[in-house]
Parts: structure tokens; sequence; C-alpha cells
């Protein structure tokens, strides 16, 4: 078994890319008409442009406007080199690819450090630049040199219907690696990162190299469109291949077919470049531009009435009031429900799991942890509690590595996490749950739980194996194929921990897991945590809930203002005044005084 | 002499820098108001800033020669009335377009509504940008009559060697550009307006159940960004030509100057579209024509990489 996970549904792909590729190849051999054959031509390329930026930003969800950066490197190269060293294109082609895929890394290094609106903001910049330095470079316009005597090394064809042949081959290959990628943990682990990254890193994806990889991929393609269609105009301008527009169609046919699908992109350009193209053909004269109205109109139309692109809207229309869900990577084929899967052998070294010494934290004036000290043994249960606003959750971040503290240090199984990326902690045993639940609304409750599951194998049915072991433990297997958006918040917090187990933990942070549960829940969230911790896993539990965290728990620490106010068995707790001070008040000394 | 030439050479990009970069601090912040109150990426901007040069113009044109005015203060009254004009477009694009992907909808949409924005405001600037084709015409134009071409000559100085050229028509843009800044915030920080706009702006929920209608902020807030913003582009019409594309251009200039300024800042983005203006002109002296635009791009980077809550804003949560 290898990372590219459901064959069935790669294979489903490869027969409709074939049968696609036989009728385009029977329709490009049918026209005869030139300028057809030329639509015919750049349909496909744009395409690819489509499921390129696809691939980037419709699975990872950060949107690109720099597409152009990628798509006018490969165009130029081909061109200098052709001018230069008399390179003919089936080598440049491939050299296209890869300046694409070295300037997806370049860009993504330091890009990826931005999220959301500077993201998109960030990436517009890229070709401009670009733009003004071929300009400035003197490369206003480069011609492709005619090589009439060896057309087919220079693919310079005099029959146009081997232009569309290579469109198409080059259309395919994006189709099928698209395909396959969106079935391996490659697109499950960005749609994770789309729907939230957070989350994601905490159940162990390393975001940046999943999003790393996509520009790279997508990087390649786009410098391969770039390329051929460089070959296909023979001549280069700035503007015609660095342009806004060359960024903008890219996102445009993606956004009008259906983002984050296999075919959207392809069915996008294959509605708007031929009817822009006609119609400009048509209208040029009296109206120059129309095709840039054409292609704003379009947009608009399709974020007013199908925000998530046309085939999406299609797919609705066909089964109406279903929930929109992605793909998935998990197949129910290879459950074993073992709970024996997620048995941490116990160490017996004596060692701390867990270890936090003079750990702080500020922001701005406010000490949100302030010289926090503390060790969990490994088997225990240990409770945290305190007043909102005490540090309870900060201490969680900062142990996950949401936050990195200002000063101390947390040892976890002997080693250091000075430093460590969540998604590294996770891999090391640490897991979470979140006090507001972070679910990946658009996933199936069994692809949630996979997510974590991918953490310590590579392998689809492993993975698979985990999470239903996991999903059976919390008790939530009537519910594997139902979207995470349509659970309750009982179920939400058992799904959340379902996916920190099939991380294979040997620690789960639990944040108030009982918050908003009625009486009946709450027991039966408790009988769960206990037999997650007969499974051997240490737990530290952050509840507001005094009742069920005293029937729960071995040992409490208590936080008031960022600091260790007390620490001690249940018993001690409840009786200690300076907590009774603090946090529960005079309420639970007269209640606690009217039991005895 | 050399030295001297240099030194001249400095201050005149230094002048010019500050006039100009008034015009771009303008239509900074009337893009940064877009984003403070509605966390909108408005990408349409820069085409609203080309329709208030073409309002400039035509109405310069046509008025200047049916009606007669031709006092030299006209281009610079059009370019103020471009405000209002571009504002009641701005109603009615939020009311028709705007408004569904965006304010408390927006939540209920993927990524809070971030695709949708960017995508339905880069298709707005499509349709206008070549609208704009159709409707004005590809060859470049200006607006300009003899303030364009006068300068005060401030100077000589250092045993009249040293003199500095201040452009008349810059200088009366820059002063109403800096007017026009001054008096929004004016309206931001004292009126019941500018409270209800600010209100929406920090928790749209909190603010419904104030009473405050959102919706109704948010349609003003889109009006006075782009208002604000054709204000800039009227009066930059005196220094500049310009044909429909001049958008896109400009877009990257005013990002810049809000990112430098630090996102949904005011005060923030005029003195990043000053900064901007002034690392323009003074970038000239040493660079090529071309790579004045990279230069822009480069330091906009290096900003958003490196500092993206900017240098003259508060930090702002999204970064």
């Amino acid at each position: 078994m290898n990372a590219f996970g459901n064959l069935s549904g790669v294979k489903r792909d490869f027969l409709h890319i074939g049968i696609f590729g036989l009728v385009y190849l029977v329709l490009a051999l049918v026209v005869s008409n030139s300028y057809y054959q030329l639509i015919m031509t750049i349909v496909p390329i744009w395409a690819v442009m489509g499921l390129s930026w696809n691939l980037l930003s419709g699975y990872s969800g950060l949107i690109s406007f720099g597409h152009a950066a990628f798509f006018g490197l490969g165009a130029y190269l081909v061109a200098l080199c052709s001018v230069v060293w008399d390179l003919n294109p089936w080598i440049t082609i491939v050299l296209a690819t890869l300046a694409g895929a070295g300037a997806g890394l370049l860009v993504g290094i330091p890009t990826f450090r931005l999220r959301g609106h500077y993201f998109a903001l960030a990436m517009l910049a890229y070709p401009l630049a670009l733009l003004y330095v071929f300009e400035w470079l003197g490369y206003q316009e480069v011609a492709l040199p005619m090589h009439r005597e060896a057309p087919l090394t220079y693919m310079q064809f005099e029959n146009p219907v081997y232009y569309i042949v290579i469109a198409l081959v080059l259309l395919m290959l994006a189709l099928g690696i698209t395909s396959v990628l969106s079935h391996s943990r490659f697109g499950m682990s960005l749609l994770a990162i789309k729907l939230d990254e957070d989350a994601a890193e905490a159940a162990g994806i390393n975001s940046l190299y999943w999003k790393l990889a996509a520009i790279t991929i997508s990087g390649a393609i786009a410098g391969a469109a770039g390329g051929f269609y460089a070959v296909v105009l023979l001549v280069v301008t700035p503007l015609a291949v660095f342009g806004m527009l060359v960024s903008a169609q890219a996102l445009i046919f993606a956004m009008f077919g259906g983002v984050g699908t296999l075919w959207g992109p392809v069915l996008g350009a294959f509605i708007l470049v031929p009817l822009s193209e006609i119609l400009y053909a048509r209208y040029a004269a009296d109206f120059p531009g129309i095709q840039g109205v054409i292609y704003g109109v379009a947009i608009i139309a399709v974020i007013l009435f199908a925000p998530e692109g046309v085939l999406w809207k299609l797919r609705a229309m066909r089964k109406p009031g279903t929930f929109r869900m992605l793909g998935s990577t998990a197949s129910k084929a290879d459950f074993g429900v073992s709970e024996e899967l997620l048995v941490v052998p116990p160490m017996h070294d004596g060692k701390p799991v867990l270890e936090v010494a003079g750990l702080a934290k500020a922001f701005g004036g406010l000490q949100a942890t302030s010289d926090l000290s503390f060790s969990v043994r490994e088997g225990e249960l240990l409770g945290i509690i305190g007043p909102n606003g005490a540090g309870k959750t900060t201490l969680f971040n900062l142990l996950n590595g949401f936050l990195r503290p200002d000063s101390g240090d947390i040892v976890f199984h002997g080693q250091s996490l000075q430093r460590q990326r969540p998604n590294r902690r996770c891999a090391a045993g640490m897991a979470r749950t979140f006090q507001v639940p972070k679910p990946f609304t658009h996933l199936s409750v069994l692809d949630n739980v996979v997510i974590g599951a991918y953490v310590h194998t590579r392998s689809k049915v492993e993975a698979s194996r985990h999470a239903s072991a996991a999903i059976h433990l919390v008790g939530l297997h009537d519910h594997l194929d139902l979207p995470a958006a349509n659970l309750t918040n009982k179920e939400l917090r058992l799904m959340e921990l379902a996916r920190a187990l099939a991380s294979k933990p040997t620690l789960i942070l639990v944040d108030e897991i009982l918050a908003g549960l009625d009486p009946q829940a709450m027991q039966d969230m408790l009988v769960v945590l206990r037999r997650v911790r007969r499974l051997g896993i240490t737990i530290i539990i952050i509840e507001h809930s005094m009742q069920a965290m005293v029937q729960l728990v071995n040992r409490f620490i208590v936080l008031d203002h960022g600091a260790l106010l007390a620490e001690g068995s249940p018993d001690s707790i409840v009786r200690n005044p300076a907590v009774i001070e603090a946090y529960l008040g005079r309420q639970w000394r007269q209640e606690e005084a009217g039991d005895e | 002499m050399d030295a001297l030439q240099t030194l001249e050479n400095v201050l005149q990009s230094l002048v010019a820098g500050l006039l100009i970069g008034s015009m771009y601090g303008l239509m900074c912040v009337g893009l940064t108001i877009i984003f403070g109150v509605m966390r909108v990426i408005n990408f349409a901007q820069g085409e609203f800033m080309m329709l208030g040069m073409y309002f400039t113009y035509f109405c310069f044109a046509w008025l200047g020669a049916e009606v007669y005015f031709d006092g030299l203060w006209f281009p610079f009254v059009l370019a103020v009335l471009a405000g209002p004009a571009v504002f009641l477009l701005g109603l009615i694009l939020h009311k028709a377009l705007i408004n569904a992907v965006t304010g408390r909808r927006a939540s209920r949409l993927e990524a809070q509504g971030h695709y949708a924005q960017l995508v339905l405001t880069l298709g707005i600037a499509l349709v206008l940008q070549n609208g704009g084709l159709f409707l004005f015409g590809s060859n470049p134009v200006s607006v300009s009559n003899e303030l364009s071409y006068s300068a005060w000559e401030w100077g000589p100085m250092v045993g009249d060697r040293v003199s500095v050229f201040v452009n008349q028509a810059q200088t009366i843009s820059a002063i109403i550009a800096l007017v026009v800044v001054l008096g929004f915030g004016l309206i931001m920080v004292k009126t019941r307006l500018g409270k209800s706009l600010r209100a929406a702006a920090d928790n749209p929920d909190a603010a419904t159940y104030m009473g405050i209608d959102v919706d109704r902020a948010h349609r003003i807030a889109f009006g006075f960004g782009i208002g604000i913003t054709a204000i800039g582009g009227g009066l930059l019409a005196s220094n500049v030509s310009f044909q429909p594309y001049i958008g896109t251009e400009y877009v990257i200039i005013m990002y810049a100057g809000v990112v430098l300024g630090g996102l949904g800042s005011i005060r923030g983005a005029f003195l990043g579209g000053l900064s901007i203006g002034i690392l323009q002109q003074v970038s000239a002296i040493v660079l090529p024509n071309q790579l004045q635009g990279t230069v822009i791009f480069v330091c906009f980077l290096a900003v958003i990489l490196f500092r993206p809550q900017g240098f003259f804003g508060r930090r702002d949560r999204t970064a």
C-alpha cells in the first residue's frame, strides 16, 4: 500500500479522463476551421491553468492571485531558450515545468507565513513585479524563431491538429495528477488545512509541508502551460503572460466551474474561453474589452448564484438537500474494530510523561501564565481548574505549540519541546481537543478521524483501522458517514476525542469537553473518558464542573491569574481555603457545610 | 557641483513625492475604510479611482466647453465632486452585489466569504476596466491646465546653485487631499455616523444588538471608501495621463500604502500612501523608470512578509 489511497476513485477518474480525451480527439479531427482549431488548442491550456490554480487554492483555501508568475516564467523560459540557444520546446517545456516548480517553492517558503487576505495580496505582487523586470530587461516582445525545416523537433506543425493533441495531453496529465493527489493523503491534508488550519496542525498535519507541496506542483503545472502557450502563440509579451488577466483567468475558470473539484476548472475553461473568444472575434471592433466584461460578468454571476461553482450547483440540483461533502480517502472496507490498536504500552520507567518548568507567557501587559511548574505522571488523570481568565486554555496552547512561551520549558517523555510545531508534538504523542470544537465541517465523521490517524502511518488501510477503533471507542460508529456539520454538541466533542485518539497519543489535553452538556450526556462522556484512560493514556482535563471533576480525576491543579494556586488530591482541593476563596466561592463552602 | 546636483535632485524628488504621496494617501484612506469596516479586500478600488479620473475628465471637457467654466480651480472642484458621484454608485453596487457576500452573511460562506469577496470585486474590476475601454476609449487622456505646468520656485539656495520647483497643480491637489482626509477623520471621530461605522467595524453582531443597521453602515462605508479614492483619482488626473486600465497599476500602490500603514488604520493608510509616493519619486533618481513599479512591489512584499501589521497602525487581529 502507498500514500495514494482510494484506487477505485482514481480508476473511475482515469476512465472519465480517457473518455474525455477520446471525444476531444475525435472532435479535433472533425473540425477543420483553423480559427476553431486555435480555440481548441487554447482552451485546454487555460483548463490546465485552472487546474493548477485549483490544486493550490481550491484545495488549500489560500487564494492565489499570482499564478501568472509561474505561467509567465514558463513562457519566457521557452521563448528565450529558443531565441538564445535554439533549444527545442520538448526540452524547454520540461525546463519550464521545473522552473514553475522552483518558483512555486521559492514563493511559497516566505509567503506561507501569511494567511487569508494577506496571502492573496502578497501573491498579487509577484507576477506584477516580474512584469516590470522583464520590461526593463528589454523583453517587450520575444518572438520564437521559425524552424520550418524541422517541424516535429520545434513543435511548429503545419497541421494544427498536432497542437490540439499536445494541449490535450497536457490537460489529461494535469487531470490525472489532480485526481491521484486529491484521493491521497495530500488531498485530505489540504482539505483539513482549508477547513481549519489550527485543528489540522493539532491533528498532526504539517501544514507548511503540504502547502509547499501544493504550490510546487501547482507552479510546475502552470509553468508547463505557460511554456506551451509560448509555442502556440510564437510571441511572448510581459503583459500577455505576467498580466493580471492571466492570474484572474486561472482563478475564474476554477471558481466558475467548481472549486476543489476535478472537472470544475475544465468546465469553466470550456464554457468561458470559447464564449469570450467567439464574441471577441465578432464584436471586438465595436466593443473592445468584451472578453474582460464576459469574464467579469461570469464570475459576478457565479458568486451571486452559485458561490461554489457551477458543478456544485448542478450536483445540488440533482440531489436536492444534500450537504456539500468533500472527497474521502478512507474506506469502510478497511475496518477492523480493535481497541487494542489504541492501547498505550506502559513505560514503567517512573519518569513523568510531562514536565513543565517555569512556563511564562504574557500578552502585552497581561500575564497569562507566570512561572508555572508541574509534572504529570504516566496514566494519571490530572484536572486543571481555575476561574475564567486564569490561563487554562493558554496553558494548553503553550503545551501543544499554538503559542510560544516567553520563558520556561516543556519536557515531554524526557524531550524538550522547545520550538516544535504543533504537528510535531502531535506526532510525538500529544493530542488535544478544543474548548470550542474545531471539526472539519465538510468532511464525514470518519474522514475527520482518519486525518488524525495519518500521523503515524502512510497507509490508508492502517489509518482507517485506527480511525474506526477510535470511533467505536467513543461510540460514534453509527454516524460514520454523517458530515461533521450535522453533529450535535456532544457528538462533536466525542468526534474530537476520537480524532485525538486516532493519532495514538500517550497524552491527551482535553479542554472543557463537558461544557454545554446535559447531566446525562455528561455522565456518558465521563464513561468514555474513563475508557480512554484504561487504554493507558494520560489525560489532562480542563473543566468547570467541579461535581464531574471530583468523580473523575486523580489530582487537581488550580490556576489563578496564570499562577499555580494549589495542587493536590480532589479531597484536599475542595477543602483548600485559598481555592475556595479564588474559585469555588462561598456558596460552595456553604453547600459543603450543608452536606455534612 | 555633482554633490549639489544630487542635493537638488533629492530635494526635488522629496517634494514631488510628498505632493503625489498625499494623493496616494487619500486613495489609500478610501481603500482602508472598506477593509477596516467591512473586512473586505476590494480589488476594484483602482477602477473606482479610474472612474473618478474620467468623471473629472468628462465634466471638464463638456462643462468647460459648453458652459465655459475656465477657472483654473475648476478641475479641482470637479475632482472633489467625483467623490459624491462615486459614493452614490457605491451605495447601489453595495446593495446590488457586495452585500450578498459581506457582513454577517459572510460568516456562512466558505472561509468567511474571503473567496467570494475577492472574486466578486475582481469581477467588478474586470467589468469596469473593460467596460471603460468601450465607453471611454483606449487613448490616454489627461485633465491639464496651466497649473499642471506651473511651478513655484523654492530657492535658489546654497549660493544660487540649488532650486526646487513645486508644481502648482500638485500642491493644490495635495492640500485638497489633506483636507478631505482630515474632514473624514472628523466624521469618524465626532459624528454619530462615524461611531456607528466604527461599532460595525469592531463587532458586527454586537453592533446589531445595539440597534445599528450593519448593512447600512457597510453600505455607507463602501460608498465613502470608493468615493474618497475617486477624489484621489480626480486630483491625480491633473497630473498624469490615464486610460481605462490604469486601475491595476494603482491598486498595488494603494495596497502597498495600506499594508505599510497597517490594514484598517486611517492614519496609517495616509502615511503609508505618503511613504509610497516618496519612495517612488526618490527611487527614480537611481533606478530606471521601468523598475519604479518593481520597487513598490518589492517594498510591499517586504512589508507584508516581515511586518504584516504595518508601521503606523495598531496591530490587526487578522494578521
